[in-house]
C-alpha cells in the first residue's frame, strides 16, 4: 500500500507500527521524499505487507488515528485461490451469468475458465479458478456458486483442502 | 473354548468359517443361520462339511430352524451377525441383536443397519446386561478404524476425518481417469469384476459412504446423527473430461467423506484432490486420515471390502472380547 504522513522525525516508525500491532508482517519499505507533491510537508512511503484475514480495516483504522492516509491499496489484492470443476450443461444455464454472480461480489473473481464440450447433447464439464480478498470472501463466493448450481443443476466438485 | 452363534452365511459369513478352519482360534460355532434354514449344535457345527454344501448350492442347515431359533436357543458366549445390511429398517439383524444382548450374550457385527439406527440403544441394552457390543467390521473392512481411534487414539480430539470409504466407486473414479472411459463403462466393469451390485445405487449415490460416517460420528465421535444429516452427492454425474481437467493440474476426482465434529458436518461428495495426496488409493481400497490434537495426522490404508478382510475385522473384535471377559459364566 501507498500512504502519505507529515514528515517529522518519529512519524515513520509511529506509522509503521500499527502494522505489527494487528498482526501484519513488513516485507518492504521504500521511501520516496522526492517524488512527492508537497515535498517539504509529507513523506510518501510504500509498504509491502502481509495481513492475517480480516485485519485490514482495523489497520486502515488506527492509520487514521495517527494522522497517516492511505493514497493505493495494491493490486496483490486477491490473495486468495480455490479451483472447482463444474459439470453440467454450462452454456445452456448461461455461463457468463454464472461467471458474472461470483464477479458481481466485487471482491472475488473468476480468473480462468477451461471448458470441455465433449458432444452437443450431453453435459460439459469446467474448471473453474476463483480468486478472492479474503478467506472469508471466498467462502462467500462458493456460497453463492453453490447456489447457483443447484438453481442451474450443475454438480460442483470442490477441492478437497478448503481455500 | 469360546462358542459362537453365527447369522449369515454370505461372502463374510464363509470368510468367517473358512478363516476359523484354517486359524487355530479356539472358538466354536454352536449356531448357524442363514436366510433359509439353521444348525444349533452344542458340540460345535462341522464348519468343513457345511462350508461343502453351502459352496454346491444346497442349504447350509436344516429349513425347521430359523435365525431366531439360533439366536434364542443355542448355547453361545458371542452371537456374530453378519447378514446383508438394511438401511430403512435394520431389520431382522436389529431384533436378533436385541434379544441376544438380553440374553446376556455379546454380540459382533459386520451389519451397518443396526449401528447406524439404533446404536444407542444398543449401546444402553449392552451395558444393562453388561456384555460388548463391537462393529469393527461395519466400516472400512480390514481397517481397524474404530478400534485405532476408540483405543489407540483415546484422549485424543478429532478435529476432521476424512477419507475414501467405499471401494466401488474408487474402483470407477480410478478406471476413469487412469483409461478415460465414462462413467457407465467403468461400472460396468466393475460389475464384471464383482465390485458393483446389480443395482449399484447404494455405492454410487454415496449413501454405504454415508451410513459410515454416522457410524463414526455416533459411535466414536459423540455425534447424534442420522443419514439424513448427511450432505451428500454421488458420482453418477461425473465426466471423464471432469477427470481430465483435474489430471491437467496433478490432481484427481475421488469420492471423499468428511467430518467435521466441531463444525457438524457429515459430508460426501467428489472431491478434488492432489495424486500425490495419500487418500489418493487405486482400485478397491480404502483410506482414512484422522486429525488428532495429540497425535496429529494419521492415514490408515486397506482392504475395505472382501470375504477374508471382513472377517479379520470381525475376529479381532471376538478376540478382544475373549482377552477382557472371564469365560464360561
Amino acid at each position: 500500500m501507498k500512504l502519505e504522513m507529515k514528515d517529522r522525525p518519529g512519524q515513520l516508525v509511529a506509522a509503521l507500527k500499527p502494522i505489527s500491532t494487528v498482526g501484519g508482517n513488513i516485507i518492504a519499505v521504500i521511501h520516496q521524499r522526492e517524488t512527492s507533491a508537497a515535498a517539504t510537508e509529507v513523506l510518501d512511503v510504500q509498504i509491502v505487507l502481509e495481513l492475517p484475514e480480516g485485519r485490514l480495516d482495523a489497520l486502515l483504522e488506527q492509520f487514521r488515528e495517527q494522522g497517516v492516509s492511505v493514497v493505493r491499496i495494491g493490486e496483490e489484492r486477491l490473495l486468495y485461490e480455490c479451483t472447482l470443476i463444474m459439470i453440467g450443461h454450462l452454456m445452456h444455464t448461461d455461463l457468463s451469468d454464472t461467471v458474472d454472480r461470483i464477479d458481481r461480489t466485487g471482491s472475488a473473481e473468476v480468473t480462468e475458465l477451461s471448458l470441455v464440450m465433449p458432444a452437443i447433447s450431453s453435459p460439459s464439464s469446467a474448471r473453474i479458478t476463483i480468486r478472492s480478498t479474503t478467506r472469508a470472501e471466498m467462502k462467500r463466493a462458493l456460497r453463492i456458486l453453490r447456489g447457483v448450481a443447484e438453481q442451474k443443476k450443475l454438480l460442483i466438485i470442490e477441492p478437497l483442502e478448503g481455500v | 473354548m469360546m462358542r459362537i452363534a453365527l447369522l449369515g452365511f454370505g461372502s463374510v459369513g464363509r470368510g468367517i468359517a473358512r478363516a476359523l478352519l484354517a486359524k487355530d482360534l479356539d472358538i466354536a460355532v454352536t449356531g448357524l443361520a442363514d436366510s433359509r434354514s439353521g444348525i444349533i449344535d452344542a458340540a460345535g457345527i462341522d464348519l468343513a462339511a457345511v462350508l461343502a454344501q453351502k459352496e454346491s448350492g444346497g442349504p447350509c442347515g436344516n429349513p425347521g430352524v430359523s435365525p431366531t431359533d439360533v439366536v434364542t436357543k443355542a448355547d453361545y458366549d458371542i452371537l456374530v451377525e453378519v447378514t446383508p445390511t438394511n438401511v430403512e429398517t435394520a431389520e431382522p439383524a436389529l431384533s436378533h441383536i436385541r434379544a441376544a444382548l438380553r440374553r446376556h450374550k455379546h454380540v459382533v457385527t459386520s451389519n451397518k443397519g443396526p449401528i447406524a439406527l439404533a446404536y444407542p440403544e444398543l449401546r444402553a441394552l449392552a451395558n444393562e446386561n453388561g456384555v460388548f457390543l463391537k462393529y469393527e467390521a461395519t466400516v472400512c473392512g480390514a481397517i481397524p478404524l474404530i478400534h485405532a481411534i476408540k483405543e489407540g487414539l483415546a484422549g485424543n480430539t478429532i478435529a476432521r476425518l476424512y477419507g475414501v470409504f467405499n471401494g466401488t466407486c474408487n474402483y470407477i473414479l480410478t478406471r476413469m481417469a487412469a483409461e478415460g472411459l465414462t462413467y457407465e463403462q467403468a461400472l460396468a466393469e466393475a460389475r464384471e469384476l464383482g465390485y458393483a451390485e446389480a443395482d449399484p445405487t447404494y455405492d454410487v449415490e454415496g449413501i454405504d459412504a454415508a451410513i459410515k460416517l454416522v457410524i463414526l460420528a455416533n459411535t466414536i465421535l459423540d455425534m447424534h446423527t442420522t443419514l439424513d444429516d448427511v450432505e451428500r452427492t454421488g458420482i453418477t454425474l461425473l465426466t471423464p473430461e471432469a477427470l481430465h481437467l483435474a489430471e491437467d493440474q496433478d490432481c484427481t476426482i475421488r469420492l471423499i467423506g468428511e467430518i467435521v465434529p466441531g463444525a457438524g458436518v457429515l459430508r460426501v461428495s467428489p472431491r478434488i484432490i492432489a495424486k500425490t495426496h495419500p487418500l489418493v488409493v487405486e482400485g478397491t481400497l480404502n483410506a482414512v486420515t484422522v486429525e488428532a490434537d495429540l497425535a496429529g495426522e494419521l492415514t490408515f490404508i486397506g482392504k475395505g471390502a472382501g470375504s477374508t478382510e471382513t472377517a479379520s475385522a470381525v475376529i479381532g473384535d471376538l478376540l478382544y472380547i475373549r482377552e477382557r471377559h472371564v469365560q464360561g459364566s
